[in-house]
């Protein structure tokens, strides 16, 4: 099977609706069928991987967590439009800390989180095959 | 509905709740698909349910075999060793066992 470029935009906060966690599922399944899979984030969606989230009160799953799988997935790509984060008073103190071990670099932790203005989001996006949004 | 023990399943055997899970209900299971759990299905059942805990979901066949391998040691962390334990492939019927819904992606 020929490999694409999946891309996946994220627009909505985690909880309100059910865009972020369908988003998530999709990824892991796309990342099953060994696809090369980036994600976005973009507008509220930039809440999605903000850091101590707590779903105690609201009696939803905290799929928060489940970003941290992505590396073992293969996904390493995570861009985050600095726009939004500014527009909402974010910094990338507030984000995860989210990693990927590098097969080529003998496992070295490295980051798969990516802070990037909307222009270079957009030269990106162009370069996909597919891109899905939520 | 149906139920093990008191718990109830879905048509396929999945846990409907996942608080509802004990040793005992993975013991039932696996006989009712002629498998006596040893010592090595308990590592990866157990290896399962810290995976979910912590991510929230069950890991890919892929993400298990590696993980297995790197915890367990190399010559466990095949697919042939997995199903060896799990014929009925060690994402779906580890994580019945297990307590776990069927992992995503899971056909």
């Amino acid at each position: 099977m020929a490999t694409k470029k999946f891309m996946y935009l994220n627009r909505k906060a985690s909880y309100g609706t059910a865009y972020a966690i369908e988003s998530l599922e999709v990824v892991l399944i796309a990342a099953a069928f060994d696809q090369d899979v980036s994600l976005a984030f973009i507008d509220d969606g930039v809440y999605q991987i903000v850091e101590g989230q707590n779903t105690d009160g609201i009696g939803m799953k905290n799929f928060s967590k489940t970003f941290h799988a992505l590396g073992d997935y293969d996904i390493n790509k995570l861009y985050v439009s600095a726009e939004s984060l500014v527009e909402r008073g974010l910094t990338a103190d507030d984000l995860m800390s989210l990693v990927y071990e590098d097969e080529d670099d003998d496992w070295a932790e490295k980051p798969s989180v990516k802070i990037v203005s909307n222009a270079e989001l957009t030269k990106i996006m162009s370069d996909q095959d597919v891109c899905l949004s939520f | 509905m149906a139920d093990i023990l008191g718990a109830e399943v879905d048509e396929e055997g999945f846990l409907v709740n996942l608080k509802d899970w004990t040793e005992e209900i993975a013991v039932v299971m696996a006989k009712g698909d002629d498998i006596d759990l040893s010592e090595e299905h308990w590592d990866v059942i157990n290896f399962l349910r810290s995976y979910f805990e912590e991510y929230q979901i069950a890991p890919a066949v892929r993400v298990l075999t590696k993980a297995i391998g790197k915890q367990f040691g190399k010559e466990k962390g095949n697919s042939k060793y997995l199903y060896s334990l799990f014929p009925y492939g060690p994402g779906k019927q580890g994580c019945r066992f297990a307590g776990l819904p069927k992992p995503t992606g899971c056909i």
